[in-house]
């Protein structure tokens, strides 16, 4: 059992789960994180580096993951809309990576040591172009822990950037957890090419949409450019390999979705729910106590906690759209993640917010009040 | 005769750089001396930008990273930083180097650490159709700058000097035997290495300011001078003309060795803490 902080949760699930090569910008209020891994990385035989810029940290990583080792990044909203060019190139190259964004108040310079949860949506669109995303939310110290180890499992197996969007309250608070034993967790590594080089397509399709994916340097040559490209890897424009790159890219993370989703279910597995919440990362946690004194006056009310956020669990929200008379989303934002759930519900129930954008965590007593307007209503 | 057809992607022919274009010269350079120096293709990692000197990766039978525009250097630090027994070349244009990529080159010959950078400097955006340039003499025209250029251009090479740069040499598309031993001398150099090199782009470089493919290299030929007879020569005959050859050299620890040894200490002191 130890006290940890989310940070210092993320940097060691980091290193448990195989990461070797970390290149950071300082930022608030992810700057733990590096300075953690500085002193880790190399103990383990592993390398780190303070770039000159996001920018060039992110660029970094993936060349660094080209060479077969497993790489992180942390930065928060500055930093990571800095990224999005080069997490797009990661997208369409297929290089696995995490990036850790440590979610705190924005548009602009914001407040960088207070929590907000305004960077989901950019998280699905940040980069241009159509793309697949992947986005997890941790709403607990041990859940930093074990979704960071989730991370690389599915950046490596789904060849993708991964992003954890932490929120600065889970990011800093310090909780009591118990560690996992590294050698207990399971842990998914890129899938490699075993035949001849010369027959080697590491862009091609296969059954899961995943190609292999050779280490720079062990005998397999080839190009990997951020242009669009055939299975060799090669600059092609031709309109059919265009649209065939673009639908697999996507086709990928959709054929992996048993693996790639999560959710948690607080109240609901009681039929009588007719009120639902959804809400991620440190608002779930208000919401969790909002559903205890909201059910100690007998309101039956439930909570849906998406863990990952893209893709967007679609189905759960539908699903739950059905069983509810109204939806209830809760986020550090002016509704970000309801837009998703009124796009997917489709007014098959009512959809409302409890919206906070002060940098202060949402008080139990805020969701309370909507729930028992809503449910005298 | 040479075998370039050794080192390249023939599937990749034709390429798409213009008949007279300095980017062809400036990689059969490369090819020679990557022969000369005996390196394996396995062993060669080239990582290059966005522009048309950065379309060379694509040629090239190694393992080769067509990057972001202006973020070479980084990722090619990523991959020497992680896997050192690769040979990194980084391939980059003036734009892409000194533009957009200005501040990673800065900091990447500040590091000293180990790679051979080809920047090729025709003084234009070629790629994107003739746009302006931070090398575009002044007064020369540019598709943005149509009324001639009132920006002053950089030197590259004074540039990664100051920023610490161990082995800075320049040299032409014209001088073709003089580049096979430059960029030779800058892949066996143990450190941070610069190759500008002057080179030509008769379509849009040329052409807007009517000057042939025949007159450019005729420049590059008649407006450098080599490094040991510039020694001899006084300011004022040296007045307006570029230097080329060998500019610097120097010792300087190296990043990623560096790097390994405190990887050593770190591990030194965590098992002494146990």
């Amino acid at each position: 059992m130890k006290l940890l902080q989310g940070n210092e949760a993320c940097a060691e699930a980091a290193l448990a789960a195989g990461c070797r090569f970390f290149a950071g910008y300082p930022i608030s209020p992810s700057s733990e994180i590096a300075e953690l891994l500085s002193v880790r990385l190399p103990q383990m035989g592993g390398r780190f580096i303070q770039m000159e810029d996001e920018i060039a940290a992110m660029g970094a990583i993936l060349g660094a993951a080209m060479t077969g080792v497993k790489v992180l990044t942390a930065t928060s909203g500055p930093g990571y809309s800095l990224k999005q060019e080069n997490i797009g190139y990661a997208a369409m190259a297929e290089i696995p990576c995490v990036i850790v964004n440590i979610m705190r108040g924005g548009p602009s310079t914001g407040l960088p040591t207070q929590p907000a949860q305004a960077d989901v949506m950019q998280a699905r669109w940040g980069t241009h172009g159509d793309h697949p995303a992947v986005a997890l939310t941790p709403a607990s110290v041990r859940e930093v822990y074990d979704e960071t180890v989730r991370a690389f499992n599915i950046a490596e197996r789904f060849r993708v950037p991964v992003t954890l969007l932490i929120d600065e309250i889970i990011a800093h608070m310090r909780e009591r957890v118990v560690v996992p034993d590294p050698s207990e967790l399971t842990l998914w590594e890129r899938p490699r090419p075993s035949g001849p080089p010369e027959q080697y397509l590491p862009f091609g399709d296969t059954p899961s949409g995943v190609p292999p994916m050779a280490d720079f340097g062990s005998g397999y040559r080839y190009h990997v450019t951020g242009l669009y490209h055939d299975a060799r890897g090669l600059p092609e424009d031709h309109p059919e390999v265009v649209d065939a790159l673009q639908r697999r890219l996507m086709r990928k993370v959709e054929l992996g979705l048993p693996e790639i989703q999560k959710y948690e279910q607080v109240s609901l597995a009681l039929d009588d729910a007719t009120l639902g919440i959804i809400a991620y990362g440190s608002s779930a946690r208000s919401a969790k106590a909002a559903i205890r004194l909201a059910r100690a006056r007998g309101i039956p009310v439930g909570l849906l906690r998406p863990v990952t956020l893209w893709p967007f669990p679609e189905g759960p929200v539908a699903d739950l759209a059905k069983q509810v008379r109204h939806l209830i989303v809760v986020e550090m934002n002016l509704g970000q993640i309801a837009l998703e759930v009124e796009r997917v519900t489709r007014g098959l129930c009512p959809v409302h917010r409890v919206n906070r954008v002060t940098g202060e965590p949402i008080p139990p007593e805020q969701i309370l009040e909507k729930i028992v307007e809503l449910a005298g209503s | 005769m040479f075998n370039y057809e050794k080192y390249l992607r023939l599937e990749m022919f034709p390429h798409i750089w213009c008949p007279g274009c300095g980017c062809g010269i400036v990689m059969k350079s490369l090819i020679r001396a990557i022969d000369r120096v005996g390196l394996k293709k396995d062993d060669i990692c080239a990582v290059s930008g966005i522009g048309c000197s950065s379309r060379l990766t694509g040629y090239v039978d190694f393992n080769t990273l067509h990057t972001t525009h202006g973020r070479p250097l980084p990722f090619a630090t990523g991959v020497k930083l992680a896997k050192p027994s690769l040979n990194v070349i980084v391939v980059t244009g003036d734009g892409d180097a000194l533009a957009i990529g200005g501040n990673h080159f800065i900091h990447a010959a500040r590091r000293n650490i180990d790679l051979t950078v080809l920047l090729f400097n025709n003084g234009t955006y070629g790629m994107t159709g003739g746009q302006l340039a931070p090398t575009t003499p002044i007064g020369k025209v540019a598709s943005t700058a149509r009324l001639g250029s009132i920006d002053p251009p950089f030197d590259a090479c004074k540039l990664a000097i100051a920023a610490g740069a161990t082995y800075v040499a320049r040299g032409t598309s014209y001088h073709t035997q003089q580049l096979d031993r430059l960029i030779e001398g800058g892949i066996r150099h143990k450190g941070f290495a610069l190759i500008e090199i002057l080179e030509n782009c008769n379509t849009y470089y040329g052409r807007p300011n009517r000057i042939g493919l025949l007159d450019l290299l005729q420049w590059e030929k008649d407006n450098t001078v080599n490094i040991k007879a510039a020694e001899r020569m006084t300011p004022a005959e040296l007045q307006g003309k570029i230097v080329t050859g060998l500019l610097h050299q120097a010792e300087r620890p190296e990043y990623v060795t560096q790097y390994e040894e405190l990887m050593t200490r770190a591990q030194a002191k965590a098992r002494a803490a146990n």
